[in-house]
């Protein structure tokens, strides 16, 4: 998620834009200047006191996973990939959020812990959750340093404004907030961030609707898309009328969908293990649940979060269906999602041109077109993948003439597919909502950074300080740290911004890195809490082995449509049909990696804890959770059901 | 401190404001740049945004009223 816009773009505002934003920061603030008097303790100040409402948690738990990376990333996929992108929500998130709150969350909250690392050492030992906190320490910073920078770079080419001033504006007032009222602050914005990014993307999406000819206009349109997606430059081959449309259709193979998965890598890769590994553990959202006040409001937090986190594709992956429409359906709209720049000379082309038709196959002739028409100082330049498999296809077989094969490869550059949001703000919002759909943005950045902000204080003041660095010094003074971690997690996040800009496939080092250490983390967590056999020295080496195993897969596989991007793979066990597919084979081999190794090592090792020990902590140890006189749909087992019968007829109805 | 005094206050403050802006000279300025729509959007957006500030703010008092009782 590097550069946005490759194509200046630039919108004036007016004043009413300026006032709106204004009047949010200024609301923010004062949030956090009126909770200032409550933070008597290292425990209200970082984890809440436990004193806040399920409705409350509920929402801030979805709105600190709605950074503006989320918004800006999904509305991209929905372009790029149609509805196969709501998978996302109601396969990778609804289903994980669920067993959350019904099998995980009475261990989380029962157990008093104060974060999710410090649910390992409870259960396990010491090292373990030395490694997961630090760990998750350094990927909130990381995490919160690239969506800072992805944001001052979006409101640097959107609006003109200047780098440097949009990182530390926006990073500051999060800070005041956080620094003056803790946890429980950032909760309360997070809730008012939730309905601004409601109320400010919903217009954008009403018109753009309106502009396609309503949903069944939007579907007609994508058909078309579907049925072109070659000559669009989306697929190596017309993928049919479905593919932009329904989830299941094209799922049974690999190549007949946009995203080159299978339904196996989707269920179990993203459904299960990433999923899960994400909602179940990641202590960034798991820690907006533990701060509710009571055990149910605790469990009733991820039910009450999966309400509007089911219907968040219509805000955000509709977006990116109206844009791709808009471009693809034949019909003139004069919209355009925008394309990168590439650059290549009638003299760089005369020297490629032999070597193109003189290859052996067509993708060693792409190979040949990259490896030849790299950019200054030898970075490839960002050809569309699709077009240039075209455009050398026609070469080789004498249809395109030397002049003709230049002006297309000119013309050849990938979509930039982040743009789509800030696009469609510039064709349908005037100036008033324009101040309104910034402000949304600008909300799902902040509620995502004090996301990680939060979380890092926490694990950094409780799990790394107090721990190892010093453990018998008064409440105060941790609060003193934890309040200067804030400031530090801000100043580091900050340093990584700039570190971001200077890469440009950081975003995609991170999330591959996420990937190596969510889905071995997750293992551990799971025999944690439903094996009472599990022993510590088997949760580290699990997750250690699980890590090593991704490296080794990653290290060893290669993806066929040449986006890999990092390394060139040693020698190649197995060639994927897209990135996004080796991602989820690859978490699926960590995780069981993992799992076996915590299987094999537990046997293998003696139990530390006693079954009176791990009460409270293990499923088979711990009574069950009752809601006598709870009203049915405070009960998260029977509330959780429901949800998800509704998410089956989503995926149903979609198919 | 209850979180829909806040949400209430600010939602109305932003839905008169853009309803305002719609009403006055703020519509010339969105024909510029939008589609061609005939829909004065900031006006019934604000209205929208106006109705839900006043609904928390309702149900924030109605809480308070029902915390003292």
């Amino acid at each position: 998620m590097h550069h946005f816009l490759t194509v200046a773009l630039k919108i004036d505002l007016q004043f009413l834009d300026y006032a709106i934003m204004g009047i949010y920061v200024l609301f923010v603030l004062g949030i956090g200047f009126a909770l200032k008097r409550h933070m008597r303790s290292s425990e209200d100040f970082l984890i809440s006191g436990r004193s806040i409402p399920a409705w409350v948690t509920g929402l801030a738990f979805i709105s600190a996973n709605l950074g503006a990376l989320e918004v800006i990333g999904m509305a991209a996929s929905g372009a790029k990939y149609g509805m196969l992108t709501t998978h996302f929500y109601w396969i990778g998130a609804i289903v994980a959020m669920v067993f959350l709150a019904i099998f995980m969350m009475p261990f989380y909250y029962g157990s008093r812990a104060r974060s999710a690392p410090e649910y390992l050492k409870m259960r396990f030992d010491e090292k373990t959750r030395g490694l997961n906190s630090v760990s998750f320490a350094v990927m909130t910073i990381l995490g919160s340093g690239i969506s800072m920078h992805a944001l001052a770079d979006l409101l640097n080419k959107l609006l003109g404004w200047d780098y440097t001033v949009n990182l530390l504006v926006c990073s500051v007032v999060v800070m005041v907030y956080i620094f003056k009222g803790g946890l429980t602050s950032a909760i309360y914005t997070e809730v008012v961030q939730f309905f601004l990014i409601v109320f400010g993307f919903a217009p954008v999406v009403y018109l753009g609707l309106k502009e396609v000819g309503g949903w069944d206009g939007l579907v007609r349109r994508l058909h078309d898309v579907g049925a072109n997606s070659q000559a669009l430059g989306l697929w190596e081959t017309n993928l049919g009328e479905g593919a932009w449309t329904s989830m299941w259709g094209n799922m049974g193979d690999a190549s007949a969908n946009s995203m080159g998965v299978s339904w196996a890598g989707m269920v179990f890769g993203l459904g299960f293990v990433l999923a899960f590994g994400y909602w179940c553990t990641n202590f960034l959202v798991v820690q907006r649940a533990m701060a509710a006040n009571s055990m149910r409001a605790a469990r009733n937090t991820p039910i009450i979060a999966t309400i509007p986190k089911m219907f968040f594709p219509l805000l955000v992956i509709v977006p990116g269906l109206i844009a791709i429409a808009l471009e693809g359906s034949g019909k003139d709209s004069g919209f355009k999602i925008y394309q990168k720049e590439v650059v290549v000379s009638a003299a760089d082309w005369g020297k490629v041109e032999p070597l193109v038709k003189a290859a052996d196959s067509n993708g060693a002739a792409v190979k040949v077109l990259r490896e030849e028409l790299k950019g200054k100082g030898g970075a490839g330049q960002p050809f569309n993948s699709v077009v240039l498999a075209r455009i050398t296809q026609e070469v080789r077989a004498g249809r395109m003439s030397s002049g003709d094969a230049t002006a297309a490869l000119n013309n050849a550059g990938e979509r930039d597919y982040n743009s789509v949001i800030t696009s469609l703000l510039n064709r349908y919002c005037p100036s008033g909502l324009l101040g309104l759909a910034l402000t949304a943005l600008l909300a799902s950045f902040m509620s995502g950074m004090a996301g990680n902000v939060t979380a890092f204080n926490t694990v950094w003041t409780y799990d790394i300080y107090q721990s190892y660095f010093a453990p018998d010094k008064s409440d105060t003074h941790y609060m003193n740290v934890g309040r200067l971690a804030t400031v530090a997690g801000i100043a580091l996040s900050i340093g990584f911004a700039y570190v971001a800009r200077q890469f440009d496939n950081i975003m995609d080092l991170l999330q591959l890195v996420f990937g190596f250490v969510n889905a071995p983390i997750f293992a551990a967590f799971l025999a944690g809490m439903f094996w009472k056999r599990a022993t510590g020295h088997a949760a580290f080496s699990g997750v250690l082995a699980g890590t090593i195993v991704s490296a080794l897969f990653y290290a060893h596989t290669t993806v066929q449509d040449g986006s890999a991007w990092l390394v060139d793979s040693l020698n190649t066990w197995h060639s994927f049909p897209s990135a996004m597919t080796q991602n989820f084979s690859l978490a699926i081999f960590s995780f069981g990696a993992a799992a076996a190794t915590i299987a094999a090592v537990s046997l293998m090792t003696r139990r530390e804890k006693t079954d009176e020990e791990l009460k409270g902590l293990v499923y088979s140890l711990t009574p069950r959770q009752a809601d006598p006189g709870a009203p049915w749909y405070a009960r998260p087992a029977i509330s959780g059901i429901i949800i998800l019968l509704v998410c089956i007829a989503l995926n149903i109805y979609f198919a | 401190m209850d979180i829909r005094k806040p949400i209430g206050l600010l939602f109305t403050l932003l839905g008169f404001l853009l309803a305002v802006w719609g009403l006055v000279g703020g519509e010339a300025a969105a024909k510029a740049r939008t589609i061609r729509d005939d829909v004065n959007i900031n006006l019934w957006w604000g209205i929208v945004m106006l109705l839900f500030g006043l609904a928390m703010l309702a149900l924030a008092r109605v809480a308070a009223k029902r915390g003292k009782a």
